[in-house]
């Protein structure tokens, strides 16, 4: 029912809906087989709080990303505030396709047209990052290599199949993969060497990705580094409370032998 | 000048007595709080009841605003959700401690059982309390169940499709079952719909009217104490038991005390990790409900896991789903299942010791093991761990008998 090679790599099977139900269980006691991943990523090392690099990869991810992909909860104008942007920066450089600093980040490309193109439509961006992790994204982005027999021209490390292009070509250049065949003919990911280099050196494409990737988990989460900041406060104040409870009970309970 | 001073005083003395002579006020607060007498050497292990309170209070209270701006349906609900995150104002304030809640719901109703258990808090006259209370726990189960479809996430939607077909392994009517309880021949916003009238309305409703009647049982026999001693049975000259102070002012202030600590572990959580690494909010629940996509490992919430390790420890379903119902069940039985003449774990002997902290751990590993695929060692780990969980109650009444006890002194006694 659950192809194992797909779903060990991370590809998701489609499976029939009608009479689900008992063969659901009958997968799951059994299901670990195709849990286990043995794919090591490399840290993405970002920092949510660096708004230089948040605002980076918010130019990325307008510039590289939103034609295709929406993030369809993230709203320009708390964008902007968030990233200590103006509403002229904001237009100027983020809005290329939104008229009102209220609206929300919307794919360029028509869905339907998407999903007939891609076999199915570029999946939303709002919450890659915490679905996935920032590690993830980091390495899938990374992580695109020549495949000749793909449609694309290409494969993902992170994701086999994938219906998406290299669209960071331009800047990386193309890589391929390295496999080592395991003795039960398991195809493990070993390394990647450089075909033809992009117009960045692999430091400024590093960045460049962990930029992105930052940017990613800003959007998910974007209240984040507000919340921290108020738990420091919150829980300040819960000390003092907690002083103060302590010494009234010591003061009610002193006649207590 | 011919008003009784003594017995109406003030305006305020006249206005009590307007509400006494209506309504038994006075009465019912002596009887419950200001006269109400427990033992003075209650330990840490007693703050947990008053904690069920403050986090049920905090999850009514977070819910009702929730309800405000969450839409249960299936197109809508998660798009709510992340509406509730993003533009509400404090949005995701309510609904981190909403969610942190319910998890920290399970570790302090867990932690309240197990002090039962230490301290025999179930055993006579009790045992009423400790029914009442089984019931609260399940009725927690399901109210945790139906809250966590809602979101309408990956994990809400095949967590629900798989714990809604265990109901498929009954024969006969399994699958009849299953399409009632869904109200369609999968989870959709049917299911959805019916899930928040539980969640919000059958539930909680429930959960109220347990809560009552395990207070009010509560407080017509007592509270137990560490050494499981009646404290009623040593009174002073006024009547007031010698071991026992008022629930106002006495353990009022002091549960301040633990409420404060407990404020800030869980606020330390909705502050600064909401996710608590995935167990209190998983990762793939970040991704709408898609009915044609099975997530690569689905694991129930951490809270359900022990229970879900033995679900998955037994290779036929249906027996399977026996003994899971099974271990939920069982301790709904411990106060015929303990023989033993003390209560306290003070005075108990080794035997009983010995089998307590092997239920603890076998409870603690089960959990984990819920959490792991079930494959390899893992499976035989549950095995294993299953058969010591149900030992400690099924062989219950054969160890606590021959279990050497200590004799339990008169009064209650402090350990520092």
């Amino acid at each position: 029912m659950v192809n194992p090679q797909l779903a060990r790599t991370g590809q998701f099977s489609k499976i029939r809906v009608t009479r689900l139900g008992a063969a659901l269980v009958a997968l799951l006691l059994t299901f670990g087989v195709h849990a286990a991943s043995d794919v090591e990523l490399e840290p993405a090392g970002n920092d949510p709080d660096n708004i230089k690099s948040l605002q980076s990869g918010a130019r990325n991810f307008m510039n590289y990303c939103a034609g295709c992909h929406s993030a369809k909860y993230v709203r320009f104008n708390t964008l902007a505030r968030d990233l200590e942007l103006s509403e002229d920066q904001l237009v100027e450089n983020l809005m290329f396709n939104a008229e009102k600093t209220f609206e929300t980040i919307q794919a360029t490309m028509p869905l339907d047209d998407a999903a007939r193109w891609f076999g199915q439509p570029p999946p939303d961006m709002s919450l890659m990052a915490r679905a996935r992790g920032t590690d993830y994204v980091y390495n899938f982005l990374k992580g695109f290599y020549i495949d000749p027999e793909s449609p694309t021209g290409v494969d993902n490390r992170m994701l086999e199949g994938t219906s998406m292009p290299h669209v960071l070509w331009e800047l990386q250049g193309y890589q391929k993969a390295v496999f080592s065949t395991d003795e039960n003919g398991t195809r493990h990911f070993e390394h990647f060497e450089s075909v033809s280099a992009g117009s960045m050196s692999e430091d400024e494409f590093d960045e460049f990705v962990r930029d992105t990737t930052n940017f990613l988990e800003y959007v998910s989460e974007p209240i984040r580094s507000t919340r921290r900041v108020l738990g420091v406060w919150v829980m300040m104040f819960l000390i003092v409370f907690w002083i103060i409870a302590s010494m009234l009970k010591k003061q009610i309970w002193k006649d207590v032998t | 000048m011919a008003r009784v001073e003594s017995e109406v005083g003030t305006r305020s003395g006249a206005f009590m007595k307007w509400i006494d002579d209506r309504f038994p006020f006075t009465e019912t607060m002596k009887y419950h709080i200001t006269e109400y007498y427990a033992s003075k050497n209650f330990n840490w292990w007693y703050i947990f009841g008053v904690l069920a309170m403050v986090v049920l209070v905090i999850q009514i209270l977070t819910g009702i605003f929730l309800t405000m701006n969450y839409k249960p349906s299936a197109t809508e609900a998660f798009a709510s959700v992340e509406y509730i995150m993003r533009d509400v104002q404090w949005g995701w304030l309510i609904r981190y401690m909403h969610s942190t809640g319910a998890s920290f719901f399970f570790i302090v109703v867990y932690l309240h059982m197990f002090r039962a258990m230490l301290y025999g808090s179930y055993q006579k006259p009790r045992e009423l309390i400790w029914i009442i209370g089984m019931l609260i726990f399940f009725a927690l189960f399901a109210e945790a169940f139906a809250g966590y479809l809602l979101p309408w996430g990956q994990m809400s939607y095949w967590g629900a499709q798989v714990i809604i077909s265990l109901a498929g392994a009954i024969p006969f009517v399994g699958d009849a079952l299953v399409e009632w309880i869904r109200g369609d021949y999968a989870i959709s916003d049917i299911t959805l719909n019916r899930f928040f009238a539980f969640h919000v309305i059958l539930i909680p409703l429930a959960l109220a009217g347990l809560v009552f009647l395990h207070i009010v049982a509560l407080h017509h026999v007592g509270s137990n104490n560490p050494d499981g001693v009646d404290i009623k049975k040593k009174k002073g000259p006024d009547g007031v038991p010698l071991d026992g102070v008022a629930f106002h002012p006495y353990h009022t202030t002091k549960d301040l005390v633990g409420i404060a600590v407990f404020l800030m572990l869980f606020t330390g959580v909705v502050f600064f990790a909401p996710d608590m690494g995935g167990f209190f909010l998983e990762h793939a629940n970040f991704e709408p409900a898609n009915m044609m996509a099975t997530p690569e490992h689905i694991a129930p919430v951490w809270y359900f896991t022990p229970f879900y390790a033995i679900l998955r420890a037994v290779p036929d379903k249906l027996w399977g789903a026996i003994l899971m119902a099974g271990s939920v069940l069982l301790p709904a039985f411990l106060p015929w299942l303990d023989r033993s003449r003390v209560k306290s774990i003070r005075y108990r002997g080794w035997i009983y010791k010995m089998a307590l902290m092997l239920f603890a751990i076998s409870f603690v590993t089960l959990g984990w093991l819920g959490l792991q695929p079930a494959e390899g060692i893992y499976v035989m780990m549950a095995r294993v761990f299953s058969v010591i969980y149900f030992a400690f109650f099924l062989l219950m009444p054969y160890y606590t008998t021959i279990d050497k006890t200590k004799p339990v002194p008169d009064r209650v006694v402090y350990h520092g």
